[in-house]
């Protein structure tokens, strides 16, 4: 500390910009998607595993049908996206799904045209959704308790509704899973399109409107949207609401691929869908967290799922896989965040 | 000292295009009144300093003016039309925009982003993001300011996210900024980068409220001064006709006498023959504080002065546990050890009382006579509880010593006033018998009455043989109590006065200038 | 009257007294006891009975609460510790030897102390948010409580295990004294020592706590294991109570319910003070709910509707929104007597 005279940075003028210095760029505008990319990377090193073991894992079938098999969970994560990017949480979602699906096959099980069954599902979501956001936003409730309020509500009501699984053979329901478009090797469902489509537009909807970025400032200070003059009470009470939509949606898709509504689908599920967010690469602390990465996350978990099925091994083993990544995500989040806090 | 010599401008005799004016503004809270019918003027194109010790009214008064708090009786007149403002975001709507100190953007997002937010331009896809980052990177530049500004907030330091939240306002195409101790974490460069940007806007027309602890930031900046006291209006004057001390005693409001008594304290000799309580040497760590040296001898008081972010806290906190020092050595009693955490320390008869009384201090849910007891509980453990006779006992003697109002043991903390929070806390360390007792700002906003009783308890344990490092930003107070002065600056310690041979100035001075630009 | 009613325990306490009222004036038999074979029967002896497992759950989970945590695991470790204790019983010799049995329950409830560890080291030494902490391993249990059994339903049949959940002494479900037993202890380790009051410190404020040398690590850390152990009896009480290990069932939402008892009983889930009777009565009121709902006729599938209710109910009652409502609408309807000072409560 005595006789050092060159500072560092009079050292770092003289060195033209190098790759690491574009890296410091990169880094310091988009450290948020680090952890998406690392989920990015377990994917893509899951799948070269399991083509190396298998031989033939990597084929336009099984990526076709793991979109498939995962739409449901796909537009739960979404919806669950926008909660936990404001710092909040929703256990109700698997509830949710449940309880629209049943109650849509109880209708169309007693006439009732799917043009109206499919929007009263989509409604009943959001109204429950409405009634958690409500609760947190102006009645102050705990995210968790809220939800929990929900989960109970949701779950009660579908047993209320059938305690047996009721069969669903309206053809408009049924088009939505039997239909399969063709791409070569490749097809698509329409129940894929609509988990498709809700990436997109949950992605675009979080860059590209005010809502969106409100959504991310809440996460990030609620205080501070506050004084920053945002609409956050508006805001918070949305989020449950487009999570309950999308419970809505997740439970008419769900109905279409199993060809039934039955209570007791989706007990467990919003621990599925907030693992796979996770995995993705949103904070559950909030305020970072991107609806893209909620799609890699539940393709890291549809692909765990797939391979352990190949395997022929116990289904046990994928709770506890997944139970393990969420320790390495976590564990490495932590990692970073307290990296953060050194440097200041 | 005379009470007033100098007469405060009435209201009438200025030119009244008043940008803001409120008249007769009372706000109360349940068994305060926090603000007594205070009126108040801002006129464009003028630095308007707001002065007055903690609880005077304030950030009261700033809250009122931005919409926090609605105000009982009164009325707030924004350009000549009286407005009633229900929220911040009302406030901003009519103009009137808020940096404060603890600084209100979102660290997760870029720094155009906050710039900008709810005010993006938008497109028919959605919000526009390169005219946003464009648009906000002007108003940066126009504040003088090059960034990059796709960056995250949070990787850039306290000063520049303080300059993007003044960005901010001007996008709201304020009239009226208000700045809540902007440069309470700045260092001098910094502070001068931002009165740079403050002079620009004044010049522009903007009305600029600004509040700070720093009086000679006060003297270099505004132009105007209005001083509160207990919620009232003590008066506004022009900054040339009010001196620096009339400016103190107006906002004290009585004379230092019962302050004066206890200046005994510094001359006491003191007998450095023995081995410091505490002594370290070159004790640092990267990025916190260069490595610095002190020693503490029994019965001697050592003062920190140096503004707040200078050091100070971050050294105390090295020699404490509550942070671990990643160089140098610390000897306690003549003795090489290693404190790696506060229970180490406390072990070590080491006691630290954080200047973020609230977060770090008291346990607010529990009783006065829980907080007292949890040093001492704390380091016997949970199994051997303090026998109820045994800490009846000496909650008893730590209430009446230390002068805890109400003196209930069953009290919540949380219910006391700042002071008698303080004389709590105070209580705890006492109440683990310790050989150093770390002191950073006891004082901070609290009454005269509580602070006297504090420094008077300090002086005399000190002179019953207590080790006492004190840290205050009031440098009256440290040189009064303290034999000797550490000074710190911009994380470094530049030296160690002998309180005798200085004053104030001299200090303040010596802050100021000595091991300028080099490394001691 | 007003103390009375200020007091933390009167509203739980009221609700508990009111649901048990309207339950006999609806059936005058609810509260019938009868004596067979040197055993109570009834109502009231099945609602102390049923509530064991959900009372040991709630309880340590009104330590982790109280220092701003949660423990989402309870229900993964209650099939865990069942699994390992009937995977032994199962395996063993003499299944219905009384060593046999007292094995597999110290085994099993060891294994799940384990897991509290774990728990507890990923909270308070990596620091990471209990609710995400505890997550990893709601996930991971029941999976491995799953290759515990092979994937089956292990059953046994072994009379000192049936015991524990449905054998009598003096009288009493024997499952009654456990839980009587373990709220006795944790009561008196937590408030005859300097426990409680050093948990609540740190639920309150850590970082001041940490700074008066309270040992915040292994407080935490603490409640944690206390909490993995206690969920372990209660997975051996709930095998017991079926004779087998059901990896999928057993403690299924257990957490929830438990986290809704402590909440009605008073413990704030921001952490701090806590009130371990406030628990059993939170215990009590959901058991004689659920209870209640048979009683109406309503499949015990359904009875989650009556919980979302209750949810509700008491968040609206600890809302502050909806306490300044109620102040406004007081005074205002008072307004020429003496104001009533809001917000000071009787300290416990």
């Amino acid at each position: 500390m005595s006789t050092t005279t060159t500072t560092p940075t009079a050292g770092r003028r003289i060195v033209p910009p190098r790759l690491s210095e574009y890296a410091r760029t990169f880094v310091a505008r988009h450290a948020s998607v680090m952890p998406m990319l690392a989920a990015l990377v377990i994917l893509v090193l899951i799948l070269i595993g399991a083509q190396i073991h298998f031989g033939d894992f990597v084929n336009p079938r099984t990526l076709s049908s793991l979109l498939l098999d995962n739409a449901y969970l796909l537009i739960l994560a979404v919806g669950m996206t926008f909660v936990i990017v404001t710092g909040g949480i929703d256990l109700s979602v698997g509830s949710v799904m449940a309880f629209t699906g049943i109650a849509a096959a109880q209708m169309l099980d007693h006439g009732v045209s799917s043009a109206i069954v499919i929007p009263a599902m989509i409604l009943g979501g959001a109204v429950i959704g409405l009634m958690i956001g409500v609760l947190v936003q102006y009645f102050d409730v705990q995210p968790f308790i809220a939800s929990l309020a929900g989960l109970f509500l949701a779950r009660g009501l579908a047993y209320v509704v059938s305690l047996k699984s009721i069969r669903v053979e309206n053809e408009h329901v049924i088009w939505l899973q039997s239909t399969r478009w063709w791409f070569g090797e490749w097809y698509l469902t329409p129940t894929g399109v609509l988990a498709l489509l809700t990436v997109v537009v949950g992605a675009l909807v979080m860059k590209y409107t005010r809502f969106g970025r409100t959504v991310y400032a809440v996460g990030g200070g609620e205080q501070s949207a506050r004084l920053m003059g945002l609409a956050v009470a508006r805001t918070k009470v949305l989020v449950y609401v487009i999570s309950g939509v999308c419970g809505g949606l997740a439970g008419l898709v769900l109905t279409a691929y199993s060809g039934a509504g039955y209570p007791r689908n989706g007990i467990g599920t919003e621990l599925d869908v907030i693992a796979a967010v996770v995995i993705g690469g949103t904070l559950l602390t909030g305020g970072v967290g991107y609806v893209v990465g909620s799609l890699i996350g539940v393709l890291v978990y549809g692909t765990i799922h797939t391979v352990i099925s190949y395997m022929g091994a116990e289904q046990s083993w994928m709770r506890i896989i997944i139970g393990l990544m969420l320790l390495m995500f976590i564990v490495v989040q932590r990692v970073i965040v307290v990296r953060a806090e050194r440097r200041r | 000292m005379s009470t007033s010599t100098t007469e405060p401008t009435k209201p009438q005799e200025r030119g009244t295009d008043a940008v803001v004016e409120m008249r007769g503004v009372t706000i109360r809270f349940p068994g305060v009144l926090a603000l007594d019918r205070v009126d108040f003027t801002l006129r464009p194109g003028e630095v308007h300093a707001l002065m007055g010790e903690n609880g005077a009214g304030k950030s009261t008064l700033i809250k009122a003016l931005t919409g926090v708090y609605s105000v009982d009786s009164g009325t707030i007149a924004v350009s000549g039309t009286e407005r009633v403002f229900s929220s911040t975001a009302d406030a901003q709507a009519a103009g009137i925009s808020t940096v404060y100190q603890e600084i209100n953007l979102c660290p997760n997002l870029s720094v155009g982003e906050n710039v900008m937010l709810g005010h993006e331009p938008r497109g028919l896809r959605g919000i526009d993001w390169r005219t946003t980052h464009r648009t906000a990177a002007e108003h940066l530049r126009s504040l003088g300011l090059e960034l990059d500004t796709q960056t995250i907030l949070s990787s850039h330091s306290i000063a520049v996210q303080q300059l993007v939240a003044i960005s901010r306002a001007m996008v709201l195409d304020a009239r009226v900024l208000i700045l809540d101790e902007p440069t309470s974490s700045l260092d001098r460069d910094e502070v001068e980068q931002l009165f740079t940007v403050i002079r620009g806007l004044r010049d522009r027309g903007v009305a600029i409220l600004f509040v700070s602890h720093f009086l000679d930031q006060i003297y270099e900046i505004s132009d105007r001064i209005t001083v509160l006291r207990n919620g009232t209006l003590v008066g506004e004057y022009a900054i040339d006709d009010l001196p620096r001390g009339e400016l103190v005693t107006k906002m004290i409001g009585r004379e230092l006498d019962e302050l004066e008594a206890i200046s005994v304290s510094a001359e006491r000799a003191i007998d450095r023959t023995v081995a410091p309580v505490i002594k370290a040497e070159g004790v640092g760590r990267k990025g916190v504080l260069e490595p610095a040296d002190l020693d503490v001898f029994p019965g001697e008081i050592v003062g920190i002065a140096g503004l707040l972010g200078s050091g100070r806290t971050e050294l105390v906190r090295l020699l404490c546990g509550a942070d671990r020092p990643d160089t140098g050595t610390l000897s306690v009693h003549g003795k090489v050890t290693r404190l790696s955490t506060p229970r180490h320390a406390l072990e070590r008869r080491i006691a630290f009382s954080s200047e973020n009384r609230r977060a770090e201090g008291i346990v607010a849910d529990l009783t006065v006579a829980e907080n007292i007891m949890l040093g001492i509980q704390a380091r016997r453990g949970w199994l051997r509880k303090v026998r109820k006779q045994e800490q009846d006992a000496v909650v008893a003697e730590y209430i009446k010593a230390l002068g805890v109002r109400p003196a209930d043991p069953n009290r919540k903390v949380g219910d006391l006033s700042g002071g008698n929070q303080q004389k709590v806390l105070l209580g705890r360390w006492l109440a683990t018998a310790p050989e150093l007792l770390i002191l950073d700002e006891p004082t901070r906003g609290i009454d005269v009455g509580a602070k006297a009783d504090i420094q008077r308890k300090v002086a005399e344990l000190a002179e019953q043989g207590l080790a006492v490092i004190f840290i205050s930003s009031e440098l009256e107070e440290v040189l009064r109590l303290a034999q000797r002065v550490a000074v710190m600056r911009d994380r470094r310690q530049i030296g160690v006065l002998e309180s005798s041979a200085v004053d104030v100035d001299g200090v303040i001075d010596y802050m100021a200038t000595v091991g300028e630009g080099s490394v001691a | 009257m007003s103390r009375l009613i200020k007091h933390h325990l009167f509203w739980p306490g009221f609700a508990l007294v009111a649901l048990v009222v309207l339950n006999t004036v609806a059936r005058p038999r609810f509260i019938e006891i009868s004596v067979q074979h040197g055993a109570l029967y009834g109502a009231p002896i099945d609602i102390l009975r049923n509530s064991a497992p959900m009372m040991l759950v709630a309880l340590g989970m009104t330590l982790v609460i109280a220092t701003r945590g949660i423990d989402l695991s309870v229900g993964a470790v209650m099939a865990v510790s069942g699994a390992v204790a009937l995977t032994i019983i199962d395996g063993s010799d003499s299944p219905g030897s009384v060593g046999t049995v007292l094995i597999a329950i110290l085994v099993g409830v060891g294994v799940s102390l384990i897991l509290g560890v774990w728990n507890g080291f990923l909270v308070s030494v990596l620091k990471i948010q209990p609710i995400i902490a505890t997550l990893v391993l709601m996930m991971a249990g029941r999976g491995v409580a799953l290759l515990i059994t092979d994937g089956f339903i292990t059953t046994v049949t072994s009379d000192p295990l049936k015991y524990v959940a449905s054998g009598h002494l003096l009288g009493l479900p024997f499952a009654f004294f456990i839980w009587v037993a373990a709220v006795a202890v944790v009561s008196l380790v937590e408030r005859r020592t300097a426990l409680g009051v050093l948990t609540e410190a740190v639920g309150i404020n850590p970082e001041a706590s940490r700074l008066a040398g309270v040992r915040a690590t292994g407080i935490i850390l603490g409640t944690y294991v206390v909490s993995g152990g206690l969920a372990g009896m209660a997975g051996v009480i709930y095998s017991s109570n079926i004779m087998a290990a059901d990896a999928n069932a057993a403690g299924e939402l257990i957490e929830l319910y438990a986290i809704l008892a402590v909440v009605l009983g008073g413990t704030s889930l921001a952490g701090g003070k806590f009130s371990i009777a406030g628990t059993v009565i939170g215990v009590l009121i959901i058991q004689t709910l659920e209870s209640t709902i048979l009683f109406l006729g309503v499949s015990s599938a359904q009875s989650p509707v009556f919980f979302a209710a209750v949810v509700v109910l008491v968040v609206l009652i600890q809302a502050p929104a909806v306490h300044r409502a109620a102040r406004q609408f007081v005074q205002r309807r008072s307004a020429n007597v003496p104001d009533i000072t809001p917000g000071t409560e009787v300290a416990r």
